[in-house]
């Protein structure tokens, strides 16, 4: 089994802290996993990416090749369709609903919602709203791993693992904020995860 | 000992610390920067106390590494691409010297630019030093290149050069470990003369240079890490150098490979294994990360010899970085590409922090520069660089670190009066200051600004070796007392800003303008690491 996973946003949305729990994730079930991260001049406030790999055999390639991402999990909505021609015919994307207008020139919002309702897989996710709802604003990244979960090859107690290893340091209420977060999203998932 | 998820530059530090590394030297740059990061916070490198401080430029850490190899220890020096042309003089010449303690000298490139002003190969550097190279294709490979890299190193005397590449470096996967070796002893070289380069003794080390090139060679050929995998179609070879050697089992996945493969990552290349993959297939196909040098090589001039199809013929794009589609194609596999990117999406270039002071400054310099036109603002590498988009637009040029200045002066000559240059305060030390020299010796009409925001941001922040000295160093230099002067940019001081600014301009010498406040992430990053320390 494996899982590629295109990670998306924009600088300073904290991608990489998504990265990082699924990579303890994966490393608790011992799966390989390989990750190339976008470091540098993207990072201010551009566009960012990174390709996270995992699998049961030894992963090859750094990047994934095109048309082969399982998932693109984007933080931000226009970000999730940049990468598209990574995505596999049976790809899901799961994207974050809130866009982040840094530019003068963003698309009109309907139209970039309309083509991710347009894939037959597709989650679109407030994970802004859902994450102050459940009363931890900042945890709306986990809120959008927890909805990406089911399309994710790890168990999801391996995910509740990995939350209590990266924000251990934190204190247990951070640990319970991000925990309730991640169940959030995933059944946010899982009531609209119906096929069109 | 368990494996570590590490990126591709960390598991390098990784593997020099275990290697018995005693120090790094290093300047800021993508995507090398973390391999002394990692050097800087790791527990043995500091219990070891290994040298780990951030240099001025990538000269002064090529000496002193250079410097620290003499005195019998291992030392690594590190950079990005462009890196290796400021070090250039001590890098070339350290081929000559040959080392004592064991010498590594890691170089990041970065094909595709995702950082950088050019895409150059250090590979050809290694082969115009005439030095063993290293190019490793995982990040397992960089931590055994770097651990068994001194004792090439130290076996031949010679510094060893490891090239790597952006994908690979700033890629994480698990990595194994070896046993943590000594630390080297103080020792002198054998040969008292080895290190001094006058014609007479320079001539001898040249000649013992030359010949090393068949010991390099054979240490080459049989390298572990220049492996020929058999394959039963002999329609074509492989040569597949670095990181390209992963696309290319990435396009077969499951099955082996029917194709010879020649996967590369010692050079000089291994003649013999070269002849035999010429000898025994039809028609090579070449993939290296970066510049076509061994397909220039292998086809030669006049290319007479066995067809071979790489970067020069097209079959793989001539610039850019490799990527598993782009190898697909060039094996004639058919693409999997299902969606394409719909048309209607706005780019998102990277900006200047909201709040940073380089906007407020150029801001002023706009107002400032209204009298006398646009076209005369010769600006640099940091964060300012992007005063180039919209909404500043405010500088012309960008070439080198330090060509600020210097071109300036030069535009001053030609008659572009006032010429105005826009430097970093990390970029005014790493070379900056001998251009100003030249400028203040002339006394050219210049007005030169130097950005002083406490840090080298553009790389993620690290010390400044300019911090709290710049008007000292000005006045030395010469730069009249007047002439120098400082605000903070802010936008409630926008009137002070421009009126400085156009009296300077107006000024017929060198005028030296400093918008001084601390970047705001690195502020944000000191405010949030003073409260972890109260709390503790
Ligand atoms: C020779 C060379 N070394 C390193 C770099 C990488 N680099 C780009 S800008 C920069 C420093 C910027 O610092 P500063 O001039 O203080 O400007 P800031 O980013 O802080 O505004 C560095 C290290 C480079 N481009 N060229
Ligand atoms: S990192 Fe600092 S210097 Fe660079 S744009 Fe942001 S605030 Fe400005």
């Amino acid at each position: 089994m494996k899982t590629d996973i295109v990670l998306a946003g924009v600088g300073g949305q904290g991608i990489l802290s998504i990265a990082a729990t699924i990579g303890m994730a994966a490393t608790k079930d011992n799966l390989n996993i390989k990750q190339a991260e976008v470091h540098g001049m993207s990072q201010r406030g551009g566009a960012v990416l990174s390709h996270m790999r995992i699998s049961e055999k030894e992963i090859a390639s750094d990047l994934i090749p095109e048309g082969y991402a399982d998932l693109i999990l984007s933080v931000e909505p226009m970000e999730s369709l940049r990468y598209l021609p990574f995505l596999n015919a049976n790809g899901w994307i799961v994207a974050n609903s809130t866009p982040y207008i840094n530019i003068p020139d963003y698309p009109d919002i309907k139209r970039i919602l309309g083509e991710i309702e347009q894939h037959a897989n597709h989650i679109l996710i407030d994970a802004d709203h859902i994450a102050k709802e459940i009363g931890s604003p900042k945890s709306s990244n986990i809120v959008m791993l927890g909805a990406a979960s089911p399309f994710i090859n790890i168990p999801f107690e391996s995910f509740l693992e990995g939350i209590k290893l990266i924000f251990g340091k934190k204190g247990d209420k951070v640990v319970n904020d991000n925990i309730a977060a991640l169940h959030a999203g995933k059944s946010f998932s899982e009531k609209h995860s119906v096929k069109n | 000992m368990q494996k570590l998820p590490l990126l591709g530059a960390e598991a390098i530090a990784q593997g020099a610390i275990d290697g018995g590394m005693s120090g790094i030297y290093a300047y800021p740059g993508t995507p090398s920067t973390e391999i002394t990061e990692y050097v800087q916070i790791n527990k043995t490198a500091k219990e070891r106390k290994i040298h780990s401080r951030w240099s001025t430029n990538e000269k002064t850490a090529m000496e002193a590494a250079l410097g620290m190899s003499y005195a019998g220890k291992r030392a690594m020096v590190c950079m990005k691409h462009v890196g290796l042309n400021v070090a250039a003089d001590a890098f070339m010449n350290s081929a000559i010297t040959g080392v004592n303690g064991g010498l590594l000298v890691t170089v990041a490139d970065d094909p595709s630019m995702h950082s950088s002003q050019n895409e150059q190969d250090s590979r050809y550097y290694g082969k115009f030093a005439m030095i063993p190279t290293l190019e490793p294709s995982n990040q397992q490979e960089a931590y055994e290149m770097a651990y068994h890299g001194f004792e090439l190193s130290e076996k031949y005397q010679t510094p060893v050069l490891i090239r790597i590449t952006t994908r690979l470096a700033h890629s994480r996967a698990a990595v194994g470990r070896h046993d943590v070796k000594n630390e080297n002893k103080l020792v002198l070289p054998q040969d008292p003369k080895q290190f001094i380069l006058l014609p007479s003794i320079a001539r001898g080390r040249y000649k013992n240079l030359l010949g090393n090139q068949a010991n390099f060679l054979l240490s080459s050929e049989e390298s572990v890490y220049n492996q020929y995998f058999e394959g039963k179609d002999k329609s074509m070879g492989i040569i597949a150098c670095g990181i390209s050697y992963n696309y290319l089992k990435e396009n077969f996945r499951d099955e082996d490979i029917a194709y010879p493969v020649l996967k590369i990552g010692q050079y000089p290349i291994p003649k013999s294994k070269i002849e035999k993959i010429a000898n025994e297939c039809n028609k090579l196909l070449i993939l290296e990360e970066g510049y076509p040098l061994i397909e220039e090589m292998i086809k030669g001039y006049l290319a007479n010899g066995i067809k071979v199809n790489g970067r020069l013929d097209g079959t793989l794009p001539r610039d850019g970085e490799l990527n598993p589609t782009i190898v697909a194609k060039s094996l004639g596999l058919s693409g999997t590409k299902t969606f394409d990117i719909p048309d209607f999406l706005a780019n998102r270039p990277p900006m200047l922090c909201q709040g940073c002071g380089h906007a407020d400054t150029y801001n002023a310099l706009n107002i400032a520069l209204n009298n006398y036109g646009k076209g005369r603002v010769f600006s640099d590498i940091g964060c300012y660089t992007l005063g180039a988009l919209p909404p500043f637009e405010t500088i012309d040029s960008c070439v080198d670190m330090g060509a600020s200045i210097t071109m300036a002066k030069g535009a001053a000559d030609a008659g572009l009066i006032p010429a105005v240059a826009f430097i970093g305060d990390s970029t005014f030390t790493h070379s900056g200051i001998t251009g100003l020299i030249d400028a203040v010796k002339e006394k050219s009409h210049v007005t030169i600004i130097i950005a002083d925001n406490f840090t080298t941001a553009m790389t993620g922040g690290q010390e400044s070796s300019a911090t709290g000295k710049i008007e000292d160093i000005c006045q030395g230099i010469g730069v009249e007392p007047e002439h120098i002067r400082i605000f903070v940019p802010l936008k409630k001081n926008m009137d002070e800003m421009v009126r400085i600014f156009k009296e300077e301009m107006a000024y017929e010498g060198v005028s030296v303008v400093i918008p001084r406040r601390e970047c705001i992430q690195t502020l944000a990053k000191r405010k949030k690491e003073a409260k972890k320390k109260i709390l503790n």
